[in-house]
């Protein structure tokens, strides 16, 4: 491995990583620019593997996309549609009721709520949606809402922000997903997400939250007009900020996908990117326990291939996943236990099932 | 969650706790060869970083320039027709069925000449075992192919070969010869399959075994017709007959020297009879071949499979061994009939091979280095793995051909 590092030319940020240095800004550009794959997959597979051994962690978990009606018009998305669109949906606390009933036989740990807004819901519809799923399954754990959601609910909710955690936990919920954030640049986001919150307001509801008790996975949408540079700036911000709050639980790279978007002209990410990304991330974000790869955006074949790549998580079953199904997306929209399991033991990397914490799950048989 | 932990105890380690592999690592890195049980060790290793590197070196002495190939070619199906019954193949109907066809010269006509027109070469002249196709037809048919365009042909496999000499009561290598010389100019690895015996006989009990294949290639080889090498994983061979595989292989180069590359492709069982089988996986894929790549150190060109595994894997095995994209497939039917559906133009296929820090170039069916591609319009294309694969030499036409200098790379 020695020679392929070398080759390379990262004998140097090696030596970082063998030591436990923390890399800077100028190393991750230099993992960006090397076209060695396997010389990036080593360095951040002795992360991997210092850091989560040889787990792999996945959850069976249901998604619930309870709106697509969204006044954001975010160029990346094809998932939404205007306020009185008549193809817009909004489901009511009782169609979220009844999903979460749909799924009853499955022993899920874990529901994933997140949607457009709308602002024609009030404040009450968000806590009613999640005590709709408590009240179907107190024992999953409710991850809902990105930090955009969470500024809407706080308009409505005409209360101050702390006092809105308080609610939504009082409420049932558990945790919170890492949508959002797309790119942290002030460039990207005036290019293609301006009505969203900034990056800035973006890490202050972060913030809020890790200081209200609650946890947050973090994200990166890649793949679009993003520099690298731009990536880079992204990982070191939201390694600032987990210094802070070490509230953060896992980084998620999500792959852009053009279709039916205002971007369809851009193509999909490479296998090489998506790789590359799930490393450098893993090397320059080491004060995060977790980085998943989320096989509805990379595919399967490429989440597997991953778990040597810098990624210790899989994400899930994933019933019913439509957002990046609106954008094209031509994998599965749910996988079973079975065969996430079977793809996670092939790579020798050993399945731990897990709820929306991280915490093992208590295994049945196993498969 | 403190920023400070990573300089835990075992720190140091450099390599992953996955089994040590450093003597096979040593050996490969001073250009030595692994034996059986080396590979068998490999297959069950699970670093594919590792492997990959280890791969990555063995294909850096192969080519030691940053580039990967391609060729511009389309597949010609002539006939679906044929008798065999193998299993894994969705593309056959058997002699009689209504929805049997065999292409007629003004449909091989419209084919090449679109090919030509789109500044392609390689005509991958495939079909079935037809009973109703003699000799004279491909005699005939090359010929005439020859005669009215400048084309390579990379033709037929070795169990229509032998199937055509069969029926034409001559000898092997006298039929080659025929073939050879009414214009056909090499053959595709196609019928690999697993070359053991034990497989074939699951597969394909109505095709040539083991040693017809092996003596079929040996045969072509010794009369001047290269040809590629193929592996069909994940059916019903074991780790160990994947390893035979190679080794067969390997032999039979180190003997003759004929085969131009190796292509890899998992087997495809949707819409096959073997549907039950589980589909092999992209960690499976690039494992095999990086120890493939390994282990085959006497073959010059390694291929990607972009149909089995899609643009994703097809662009990561560039560095699991892959120096080539094979062709772009204008046609191909065999492995789309069986459910797969990858598509890839050339605009997108230069692009994953830029990506991936590599330079795209044009090669003949000979794997020589004919330049960067410039046409005015974007080739919708499928790539083929199996049935697209290196194949054999002309550099004389390929020197002759103007407008595309066959400058050898090495």
């Amino acid at each position: 491995m020695r020679d392929a590092i070398a080759r390379a030319g990262l004998e140097d940020i090696h030596r970082k990583v063998l030591e436990g240095v923390r890399l800077d800004g100028d190393d991750a550009m230099r993992l960006y620019d090397a076209g060695d794959l396997n010389a990036v997959g080593h360095l951040a597979n002795l992360v991997r593997e210092r850091r989560n051994g040889n787990a792999c962690y996945f959850v069976r978990n249901q998604h619930i996309n309870y709106t697509n009606v969204c006044n954001k018009d975010c160029k990346f998305c094809a998932f939404y549609v205007r306020v009185n669109d008549p193809a817009g949906y909004t489901l009511s606390p009782e169609d979220v009721r009844r999903r979460a009933l749909e799924q009853l036989s499955e022993p899920i740990r874990e529901i994933h709520m997140v949607a457009g807004i709308n602002p024609r819901l009030p404040y009450g519809y968000y806590l009613d949606i999640i005590r709709a799923v408590k009240s179907v399954r107190p024992e999953v754990m409710v991850k809902a809402y990105t930090m955009i959601e969470i500024a809407e609910i706080v308009r409505v909710a005409k209360k101050p922000l702390e006092e809105v955690w308080a609610d939504l936990k009082e409420a049932g919920l558990d945790s919170l997903p890492g949508g959002g954030a797309e790119v942290l640049s002030e460039r990207v986001h005036a290019e293609i997400f301006d009505k969203k919150q900034t990056p800035t307001e973006w890490l202050a509801m972060a913030r809020s939250a890790h200081r209200a008790g609650l946890r947050s996975n973090a994200t990166m949408l890649y793949g679009h007009i993003e520099t690298h540079q731009e990536r880079v700036t992204h990982l070191l911000k939201l390694r600032e900020l987990q210094d802070e709050t070490g509230g953060f639980l896992t980084f998620i790279p999500l792959a852009f996908h053009p279709e039916n978007t205002e971007m369809s002209q851009l193509p999909h990410t490479t296998g090489m990117d998506d790789l590359k990304q799930l490393a450098i991330a893993r090397l320059m974000l080491d004060n995060f326990d977790h980085i998943k790869s989320f096989w509805i955006m990379v595919s399967p074949a490429i989440s597997q291939v991953s778990l040597w790549y810098g990624a210790d998580d899989i994400d899930g079953t994933i019933i019913r996943e439509e957002i990046t199904h609106a954008a094209g997306a031509r994998t599965p929209q749910g996988l079973t236990r079975d065969e996430l399991i079977g793809l996670i033991r092939e790579t020798g990397r050993e399945p731990v099932e897990r709820d929306a914490l991280y915490r093992p799950v208590a295994q049945e048989a196993a498969a | 969650m403190n920023a400070g932990r990573m300089t835990a105890a075992g720190g140091v380690r450099d390599a992953s706790a996955a089994g040590a592999i450093e003597d096979i690592r040593g050996k490969v890195a001073a250009g030595r060869r692994i034996d059986r049980d080396e590979a068998m060790r490999l297959l069950h290793h699970p670093d594919l970083p590792a492997l990959g590197a280890m791969a990555d070196a063995v294909r850096l002495r192969h080519w030691p320039d940053p580039v990967v190939t391609y060729v511009i070619g389309r597949n010609l199906n002539y006939t679906n027709v044929c008798w065999v019954k193998c299993k894994f193949c969705a593309f056959y109907r058997p002699p009689g069925s209504d929805e049997g066809y065999t292409l007629t010269r003004d449909e091989i006509a419209a084919k090449i000449q679109e090919l030509v027109d789109l500044g392609g070469r390689e005509v991958l002249f495939q079909g079935g075992l037809n009973p109703a196709l003699k000799l004279d037809y491909y005699l005939e048919t090359f010929r005439w192919i020859k005669e009215t365009w400048d084309v390579h042909i990379h033709g037929l496999s070795p169990t229509e070969i032998i199937y055509i000499a069969h029926i034409s009561s001559l000898p092997l290598d006298r039929c080659l010869g025929m073939l050879r010389d009414a214009g056909l100019d090499t053959v595709p690895g196609a019928g690999g399959e697993i070359l053991v015996d034990r497989v074939r006989r699951i597969l394909a009990p109505g095709k040539d075994m083991a040693d017809e294949w092996i003596g079929f290639m040996r045969t072509a080889h010794q009369i001047g017709i290269r040809t590629s090498s193929t592996m069909m994983y994940g059916s019903v061979e074991t780790l160990e007959e994947r390893v035979e595989h190679l080794d067969r292989l390997r032999s039979l180069q180190d003997e003759t020297g004929g085969f131009n590359s190796f292509i890899p492709w998992s087997f495809q069982p949707e819409l096959t009879e073997m549907k039950e089988i589980r589909k092999a996986s992209a960690f499976d894929y690039l494992r095999t071949l990086a120890v493939a790549r390994i282990y085959l150190d006497n073959i010059r060109s390694f291929q990607a499979s972009w149909v089995t595994q899609g643009p994703k894997i097809a662009q990561v095995s560039l560095r699991f061994g892959v120096n080539d994209f094979g062709s772009t497939v204008i046609e191909e039917n065999v492995v789309s009939a069986a459910g797969t559906t990858f598509s890839m133009d050339i605009a997108g296929m230069e692009r994953l091979i830029r990506d991936a820090g590599f330079e795209p170039i044009l090669r003949d069916t000979n794997y020589r280095i004919l330049g960067p591609y410039r046409l005015p319009r974007r080739i919708h294309a499928t790539e083929g793995a199996a049935m697209v694969s290196g194949s054999a030499a002309i550099a004389a036409a390929a020197a002759a051909h103007p407008a595309h200098p066959a400058t050898p790379v090495n």
